[in-house]
This record gives C-alpha cells, structure tokens and sequence, in this order.
C-alpha cells in the first residue's frame, strides 16, 4: 500500500432522494494497490456511493475524484478507468462465455488478438477451458461469479468495484474468489469490496463502517478492534450496527 | 424466441391475406315470395346462379325469415308482395323489399349493393324486351364505361398483401425494440454496459442492426411468398422496396428504442408499444383509405410511419411507382427516422 498515490479522494459526497439522505457527507481515500472494504448493513448506503463512485449515478454534492479524474466532467473518461462487479449478476447469461469476454473486452478496443490470447490464458487458469463456448447462463453461480469479476478486470482497470461479489456463493469457492481479488491486488489493480462477511472483512487492508449513510469507522480491522475492543470484527460491526435509527 | 419471430409473420402473411378480405363471397339470403309469379322466379334464379349468393331457402312466412335474421343464420330477405308480377306486366311501379343485417354497416353496404345490382340486371332484361316490341318508343340510355387502372381486375389479394406485409415487418420492429432496453433494466445487465465507457450512439447502433437484418429478412420472405405463392406481379424495384424498408425500419426501431429507454418495465413498454401499434395500423390505410378520413385524421396521420409505407410499397408493387415518385413521402419518413433516433439517443441514459 502506498499512501503517496490516491486512486479514490472523496470528500463530502451527499446523496439524497427526496428527503432521504442515503449518503451523508463522506469523506474518505483510497490508495493504490490496496484492498479496501466498504462495509454496512443493508441500506445503510453502500451500494449508492460505490454507483456515484462508477459514475452510474450523480451525487448531489460533493467532490469526488476517481483515478485522477472528476466524476462530473470526466465521467466517460473515468469509465475506461475502472471495472465494476454488481450486485446482482449482470453478464449476458445468453451468450456463451466466450462471447461475454470479447463483448466487454471490444468494449474497452483490446484487438481480438490480445482478447484470445488473454481470455485462453484466463480460462486455463480458472479452469473453465472446456466451459469457454458453453452459455453463460448454464453454468453455477460460483463460476458465474468467478468469471463476473475477471470480466470487470480483463481491461486492466486501475480500480475495480465489487458490489457483494460472494453473495450466495459457498465458502470453498469465496476463498477462491478472494485468491482471485488477492491475486488482482498485486498486479496493482486496487480493489474496493462492499461485503457481509466478517471474515472477509478481514481480508481487507483497510475497512470503513457504514451506519445510516455515514462512515462511522474507518481502519485496518486491528486497530479498528482495538479501538473497539472487540474480539473480531463481528464485535466491532455489530456495536456500531446497534447504533442504527433504522432498527426494526 | 428465434422460431417464432420467424415462423409468425409467415404463418399470419398466409392467413391474413386469405382470411381477411372484402370480397362478398357467401352471402346468405332468405327469400319470401308471396307473388310466384314469373318475374319473381326468374330474378330468384339469378340469386341461385350467382357464386355471391347462397339461397337459403323460399318461402311465404316473413316471420320465418326475420327469425332466422335474428339468430344471424342469413344476412340479408328478399321479399316479393303479392301483385309484383302484376305490376311489373303492366308497367307499373314494381318493388322489392330487401332486408339487410347491418350490424357490420361496410358489409351490408356490399350485400345491398351486390343485391341491388342483380335486380338491375333482371330491370334491363325487362325494359329491354318492353323496347323490341315497342320500337318507336326508345328511351334513351346512358351507359357508364370504366377501366381500373394498375389492378384491373379489382383483385383483392395485390391490394391487401403488400400492406399485411408492412403490419408484420412493424409489430416484429416494433416490440423487439420496445422490449430491448427495457429487458436489459431488468435483468440488470444494462448497468454492466453503463459502466463501460461504450458511447450512446454505439449502444443503440448495436440494438438496431439485429432488427434491421430480422425485418429485412421477412421482407424478404413476404416479397417471395407475394410473388410465388399469391403470384403478385411486383412492377417496381425491389431495390427500391429495400431502400424504403430500411428508412422505415430506422423509423420504427427509433420508436421502440425510446420507448424502451423511456420505460421501467416490459410490462410498460409493452403497453406503449400497443397503444402506437393499434393507432398507426388502424389509421395506415390497411383496412379502409386513408382519404376518406376526417381531415384531422389525415393531419394525424402526417405522423403515422405505416401510413407512409403502405402508401409506397402498394404504389411500388402495383403501379412501377419509381424513386422520384415516392420521393416525397420517402424523405419525410427519413426525417421522421432521424428524430427518432436521435430522441432515442438522448433519452437513454448511462447515469441516472
């Protein structure tokens, strides 16, 4: 990690839907080559920034700078930047494998012959060879998973955002998941993870704790453990979580 | 999905263009004849002979005929009163009644039309005779002599089919587009495309292709059958067809494209897509002429893509119309396609 170099600066982004305040004046950096964790509970607002963050989504106020680049006025720009992994997943489930990578990849004007050589080498290491012309939509979620996030970073971006990218996904295949993102991370590609997992909270170089669209915590999870004196960060979550106005 | 959009607008070319046609063929009469006499018999067997008529039946009850009338067994009574003949002998004012079930008001027009013009013809036969006999007599007649140009044999087929085959060529343009985008909101993988740095224009580009190439194809299709099956001279370019096709597909496809960006459901943008769909054919000139509308409805129609079209392709098939013939109509649907398309693009949002 190296804290010379911002890939993320944001400070004050607001985001309200009418009289909803979702995002409430965060502040917060990320830097190259780190991992970095965005956690919540549900509806506390994670998803909202990181789509304003992806320039899916317009803040209200705020500046916010993505890869050296403003999210109001480079927002195209921006998107050659980065990769993004949502929530629900959203490949092409009627083309085949394949197909889905040099879709994206075209996208992004890599030429067909670095999108063969790439994806074969893809393929080979995630040991989808002999899924590479099967539609997208026969495989499991696991695989389907897998590919999502390769698909996100096959373009090389400085960023990649990954919305819950192990929801429903069983815990053998979520460790193989996080040697993928562990893996992306060291080719300099920094990661930004919204998750529900604890353990892989983890994970992360550095968390931040979302409670009712503001950031309430934001260290590595040791010293945010300390500070909480909390025994894991299930503990730690859980305290501020408790905070909430939205309580049921 | 790729079986039906194209085995569909086959199946309904064959259908419609057979099913849905203006021609009297089988017209039901019911004839109640209280004269028997000679005259009335002989006009009755003219019904018999025709292959517009079926004779139900003959009889002296009117109430037999008005019930069958009633439970839609016949469309249409002849009544003869007593003393007809008589009449008719004498050279006296002789009538017919004829009854008509005008509950579909363009039909019993026809029936009675069709009626009224084989009495016509047994009231020439008549007075005909009446002048041999009496040569210093002669009434002076004018007789009416026409030709229908470009389909002289008023066939109904070359007149309904090119414009069947615009209505197939629109429904596939048009619901496949409004669909498109729209599906993709749904199942969400518009949001994977909206974080690339793809260009609007690209995007759409990429949805129109496809459908282009589907509605070509079954233009292409319909032309083969229209030319082999219904053996429909088709005078003009085919070319020409294509060109106008492709601006009219631009049009339709930029009209479903925005619907699609404009909607949040399938649901919606089928309910648009329907509202325009039943508007445009209804009022294109498929079924009645566009000119004996209203003349607010043919400003209306100034907006209405099939209008334009059927317009073009009935004039290219059937009369040889060529490129500056049509060129007027052509280049307002090109401008309509570029409003469209543009609408289109601009609508579809990548952030919202």
């Amino acid at each position: 990690m190296n804290t010379d170099q911002k890939v993320i600066s944001v400070r004050n982004l607001t985001k309200k839907f009418g009289a909803f305040t979702a995002n409430d004046s965060l502040s917060f950096d990320v830097y190259k080559g780190e991992i970095f964790g965005f956690l919540g509970a549900n509806g506390a607002g994670k998803t909202t920034a990181m789509k304003i963050l992806c320039g899916l989504s317009y803040p209200t106020s705020g500046e916010i700078m993505v890869a050296g680049l403003d999210v109001y006025k480079q927002r195209e720009e921006l998107k050659k930047n980065i990769g993004y992994m949502s929530q629900k997943f959203s490949l092409y489930e009627d083309l085949t494998v394949f197909e889905n990578i040099r879709f994206y990849a075209g996208i992004y004007g890599m030429s067909s012959k670095e999108i063969k050589a790439k994806s074969d080498d893809l393929l080979q290491k995630l040991g989808l060879v002999h899924a590479r012309n099967k539609r997208i939509g026969e495989l499991p979620l696991g695989w389907k998973q897998k590919l999502a996030f390769s698909v996100a970073i096959f373009h090389n971006p400085e960023i990649v955002f990954l919305d819950e990218p192990t929801g429903g996904v069983d815990p053998v295949t979520r460790r193989q998941f996080w040697d993928l993102i562990y893996e992306a991370s060291r080719n300099g590609i920094t990661i930004f993870v919204t998750t529900h997992y604890m353990d892989e909270a983890e994970y992360c170089n550095r968390i931040s704790i979302m409670v009712d669209g503001r950031i309430d915590a934001l260290d590595t999870p040791e010293r945010l453990k300390k500070q909480f004196e909390a025994k894991d960060m299930d503990e730690v979550f859980l305290k501020l979580a408790r905070k909430s106005n939205y309580q049921e | 999905m790729l079986p039906i959009i194209f085995a569909m607008p086959i199946i309904q070319l064959c259908v419609l263009v057979f099913a849905a046609t203006f021609e009297m063929k089988n017209t039901n009469v019911y004839v109640v004849d209280r004269d028997l006499s000679s005259h009335s018999r002989q006009i009755i067997s003219k019904f018999y002979g025709s292959p517009f008529f079926t004779v139900k039946d003959v009889d002296f009850s009117i109430k037999n005929a008005e019930d069958e009338l009633s439970k839609d067994n016949v469309d249409a009574i002849l009544y003869f009163e007593n003393g007809f003949g008589k009449a008719v002998d004498k050279k006296e004012h002789a009538s017919v009644q004829v009854l008509v079930n005008a509950i579909d008001a363009s039909a019993a027009g026809l029936y009675n039309a069709y009626i009224l013009s084989v009495i016509q013809d047994y009231n020439l036969q008549v007075n005909s005779k009446i002048q041999s006999v009496d040569k210093n007599n002669t009434v002076l007649q004018v007789k009416n002599t026409y030709s229908y140009l470009f389909n002289a044999e008023m066939k109904y087929i070359p007149y309904m089919l090119p414009g069947i085959l615009v209505l197939l060529i629109t429904v596939i343009g048009l619901f496949l587009s409004a669909m498109n985008v729209v599906r993709e909101k749904e199942i969400g993988t518009i949001e994977q495309i909206n974080v690339t740095p793809i260009k609007r224009y690209q995007f759409l580009i990429g949805k129109l292709i496809p459908f282009l190439l589907i509605g070509f194809f079954e233009l292409g299709v319909g032309l083969i059958i229209a030319a082999f099956v219904f053996k429909i001279p088709i005078l003009g370019s085919v070319w020409l067809i294509y060109l106008v096709a492709f601006i009219y597909l631009l049009t339709i496809l930029g009209i479903g494209l925005f619907i699609s960006t404009q909607t949040d459901t399938q649901q919606q943008a089928m309910f648009i897509a329907w509202f325009f769909m039943i508007i445009f054919v209804l009022m294109g000139g498929l079924f009645t002429p566009t000119e004996s509308m209203p003349e607010w409805g043919q400003k209306m129609n100034l907006l209405n893509p099939v209008a334009y079209f059927i317009k073009i392709i009935r004039m290219i098939m059937l009369k040889g119309s060529g490129f500056m013939d049509i060129l007027k109509d052509l280049s307002i649907l090109a401008l309509y396609s570029l409003v469209m398309l543009s609408f289109a693009v601009n609508r579809y949002r990548k952030v919202a």
